[in-house]
C-alpha cells in the first residue's frame, strides 16, 4: 500500500469508506466541512453508498440510526455545537444498542465559541453526553495515521459492542495534512439478527429504548453497564513516550499530545527527563495503566486545550499517590512546544 | 360450516389496545394492518412509531418496528429506506411529533421526496402527556396549557399540515381523512392503501392525515367527539385529497421504461 498525503478530515472519510461505511449523513459546520464534502464526493462511487446532507445535526444522527438498524455501516460527523445537537440520538443509539460512528472535530466553546482547535468537549464525550446511564467509546487520535487506523477500528468496535463510538479530534487534526497508509480493513462481523429488514415469513422484531416497567428498565441499565464494564476492562489504549527514565510525565491527548512531544524534545535537550502518557481511548480511560506508572513516577503535568477536564480522570487514576499539576489553554489557543516546555520546565525545577 | 367474514388482521398481534375508549389510534392501527395484509407486504414492511400515545405501537403491529425519538420518525425512516429501498417504510406520527418538535424532519423528508409514507394522526391535543396544546389545537380550544382557550395572539394558529406539505414539489400523494364515521373509516383505509401503493411503485413521498377523536382529553363522550370532528375540526382542517401526482408519476414512469 502506498503512502498518501491527506488532510485529517479526508483521512477519516477515506478510512470509513474503506471500512465499509455505506451511509453518511451530516450538516456542514466548520472545521469539519471537508469530511462532509469528501463523503458527498466518494459515496457516489461506493457500491450502495448513501450520502445525505441533512437538514440538521439532529436529523443526521437519526438518519444514521435508521440506516444502522437496517444493516448499514454508518457515520455522521460534526463539530462541537453540532455534537451537542446530536446527543438525543447518541443516547437513543446507546439505548437501542445500535452501532455507528460519530466524529467530533472540536472547536472552541461553549456556545458558538469559535472555529479554532480546542478540547473542551472531553466531558461531553466521555461521560455519555446525552441523558441517561450510558457511555460511548471515545478515541482521541493524535496523527493522521491514527485517524485512519482508529476510524477503521471504531467500526469494528461499534459492531462488536453494538454501541456508538466517537472519534474525538479537533480543528487542527481535521485540517492538517500528513502521509498515511490505509491498512486492510477486517471483514465485518455483525449478525443479521440485530438488524430490521422486514419480518419475511418469520417473527416480527422491534427495537426500542422505551421500557416503562421499572424492573425491566433497571435490568436494561445493568445489561448496558455490564457491557461498559467489559469495554473498560478490555479496550483501554495508551501510548507511553520516554517514560522509562522520566522524572516528570506530561499527560495529554490528541493535538495537545503532539505539542507535548515537541516540548519533551526541547526539555530533554536541556537535560530534563520528561515523558508523555497519552490516552488513545479517552473512554475507557487507561486508568490502570496510568496508576501503574504513578507507582514509579511522582510528578505529573496534565496539559489540555481546555480549562481542565481530562485532569479529573488523571486524578481518579492516580488517587493521590503522586503530584498532579494542570496547564490549560482553552478557547482555540494552540501553544507552541516551546511555550509548553517553558511551563513544564518550571514545574520540573520545583520538583527537582 | 360458517364462513369467516371478519377477523383480526394478520399484521396485528393478539394484544388488547391500551388506547382509551373512543380513541382513533386503534382504528388507524387496524386500517394500516388491514392494508398491509391486503397488499401482502407484512414481510417487507418496517414501521417507525413515534413518541406519544402510539409509542407502544410495536406491541400491536406484527411487523418489524423501531421506535423513533420524538419527532425524528421521518429521519429514521429515511435512513432505513435509503438502505433498504425495496422495503415498505412508514412513520406513524402525532400532531406534536410531526408539526411541532419534528416539523423540520418531516418537512425535509417530504421535500427530499423520500419514498416513504407518513401516517399522521391529528387529534388537536397532546394525548399521552395529558391534554396540552398541540400545534393543531383549534383557536378557542381549551387544553391544560391553554386554560382560557387557544389565543391566536399568544399561541398562534392551528398548523395545516396537508395544505403545507402539498405545496412541496417533493410530495406525491397527500390526503386528509377522518375516522369518526363508518364512511370516514372506509375512506381512510382507501387513502392508506393508495399511499402504500404509491411507495411500492416507487412514486415517492405520501402523507395521510387522519383526524382522530380524543374523548379523554377533549373531555367529551365518544359520540360528541365524533360530532366535534364534523362540526369544528373539519371546518379548520377540510377533508379531501390535497395532492395527487400519481397519474403524472405513473406516466413519467412508463415513459422512462
Amino acid at each position: 500500500m502506498n503512502k498518501v498525503l491527506m488532510s485529517g478530515n479526508n483521512v477519516i472519510g477515506e478510512a470509513a469508506i474503506r471500512a465499509g461505511c455505506r451511509f453518511y449523513a451530516g450538516y456542514p459546520i466548520t472545521p469539519q466541512n471537508e469530511l462532509t464534502e469528501y463523503m458527498a464526493e466518494h459515496m457516489r462511487n461506493a457500491p450502495g453508498g448513501v450520502f445525505i446532507q441533512s437538514e440538521s445535526e439532529i436529523a443526521a444522527i437519526h438518519m444514521i440510526a435508521g440506516a444502522s438498524v437496517a444493516g448499514a455501516r454508518v457515520m455522521t460527523s460534526s463539530s462541537s455545537p453540532g455534537i451537542s445537537l446530536k446527543q438525543e440520538g447518541i443516547s437513543s443509539m446507546a439505548a437501542c444498542e445500535l452501532p455507528g460512528i460519530i466524529v467530533n472535530i472540536m472547536r472552541g466553546g461553549p456556545g458558538l465559541g469559535n472555529i479554532l482547535p480546542a478540547q473542551g468537549d472531553y466531558f461531553q464525550a466521555t461521560r455519555g453526553g446525552g441523558h441517561g446511564d450510558y457511555r460511548t467509546i471515545v478515541f482521541g487520535p493524535a496523527t493522521c495515521q491514527e485517524l485512519a487506523d482508529l476510524t477503521m477500528d471504531a467500526f469494528d468496535l461499534a459492531d462488536k459492542y453494538r454501541t456508538p463510538v466517537m472519534i474525538l479530534a479537533d480543528g487542527m487534526m481535521g485540517q492538517m495534512m500528513e502521509p498515511v497508509i490505509f491498512k486492510k480493513p477486517k471483514p465485518r462481523e455483525y449478525s443479521e439478527k440485530f438488524m430490521l429488514r422486514g419480518a419475511g415469513n418469520g417473527k416480527s422484531k422491534f427495537i426500542r429504548g422505551l421500557i416503562l416497567d421499572a424492573i425491566d428498565m433497571e435490568e436494561h441499565n445493568w445489561k448496558l453497564a455490564r457491557k461498559y464494564q467489559i469495554i473498560t476492562d478490555k479496550e483501554p489504549l495508551r501510548e507511553e513516550y520516554k517514560t522509562a527514565d522520566a522524572k516528570l510525565v506530561i499527560v495529554a491527548y490528541g493535538t495537545a499530545a503532539r505539542i507535548a512531544k515537541g516540548a519533551i524534545k526541547r526539555l530533554r535537550d536541556n537535560g530534563m527527563k520528561v515523558g508523555l502518557f497519552r490516552p488513545i481511548t479517552l473512554w475507557p480511560f487507561p486508568m490502570l495503566q496510568l496508576r501503574e506508572l504513578a507507582e514509579k513516577i511522582k510528578n505529573f503535568v496534565v496539559f489540555e486545550m481546555s480549562t481542565g477536564q481530562m485532569v479529573e480522570d488523571v486524578r481518579l487514576a492516580i488517587q493521590g499517590t503522586a503530584s498532579i499539576e494542570f496547564h490549560g489553554r482553552p478557547g482555540g489557543v494552540v501553544p507552541t512546544p516551546a511555550n509548553l516546555a517553558n511551563v513544564v520546565a518550571r514545574y520540573y525545577a520545583k520538583k527537582d | 360450516m360458517a364462513k369467516k367474514v371478519f377477523g383480526r388482521p394478520k399484521s396485528l398481534k393478539e394484544a388488547v389496545f391500551h388506547y382509551c375508549p373512543g380513541c382513533g389510534h386503534s382504528i388507524a392501527h387496524r386500517l394500516v394492518a388491514e392494508v398491509i395484509d391486503e397488499l401482502g407486504i407484512r414481510g417487507i414492511t418496517i414501521g417507525v412509531p413515534p413518541a406519544g400515545c402510539a409509542v407502544l405501537a410495536y406491541n400491536y403491529f406484527d411487523i418489524d418496528m423501531i421506535e423513533a425519538q420524538h419527532g425524528r420518525g421521518p429521519a429514521t425512516a429515511s435512513g432505513i429506506k435509503r438502505t433498504l429501498p425495496d422495503r415498505l417504510v412508514f412513520s406513524y406520527q402525532g400532531d406534536g411529533d410531526l408539526a411541532a418538535i419534528g416539523i423540520a424532519e418531516s418537512f425535509h423528508a417530504a421535500n427530499r421526496g423520500e419514498n416513504i409514507t407518513v401516517i399522521f394522526m391529528n387529534n388537536a391535543v397532546y394525548g399521552m402527556t395529558g391534554g396540552q396544546m398541540a400545534p393543531t389545537t383549534m383557536l378557542e380550544q381549551k387544553t391544560t396549557t391553554t386554560p382560557g382557550g387557544r389565543n391566536k395572539s399568544s399561541e398562534g394558529f392551528p398548523v395545516k399540515v396537508c395544505e403545507l406539505f402539498s405545496q412541496l414539489p417533493g410530495t406525491t400523494y397527500v390526503e386528509r381523512c377522518a375516522v369518526n364515521s363508518p364512511a370516514g373509516v372506509s375512506k381512510t383505509k382507501k387513502a392508506i392503501k393508495k399511499a402504500f401503493q404509491c411507495q411500492m411503485d416507487g412514486h415517492g413521498f405520501s402523507l395521510i392525515e387522519i383526524l382522530s377523536p380524543c374523548p379523554t382529553n377533549w373531555k367529551m363522550s365518544s359520540i360528541d367527539s365524533c360530532k366535534w370532528i364534523d362540526n369544528v375540526m373539519s371546518k379548520e382542517f377540510p377533508l379531501g385529497v390535497f395532492k395527487d401526482n400519481l397519474p403524472a408519476a405513473k406516466k413519467s414512469g412508463e415513459a422512462a421504461s
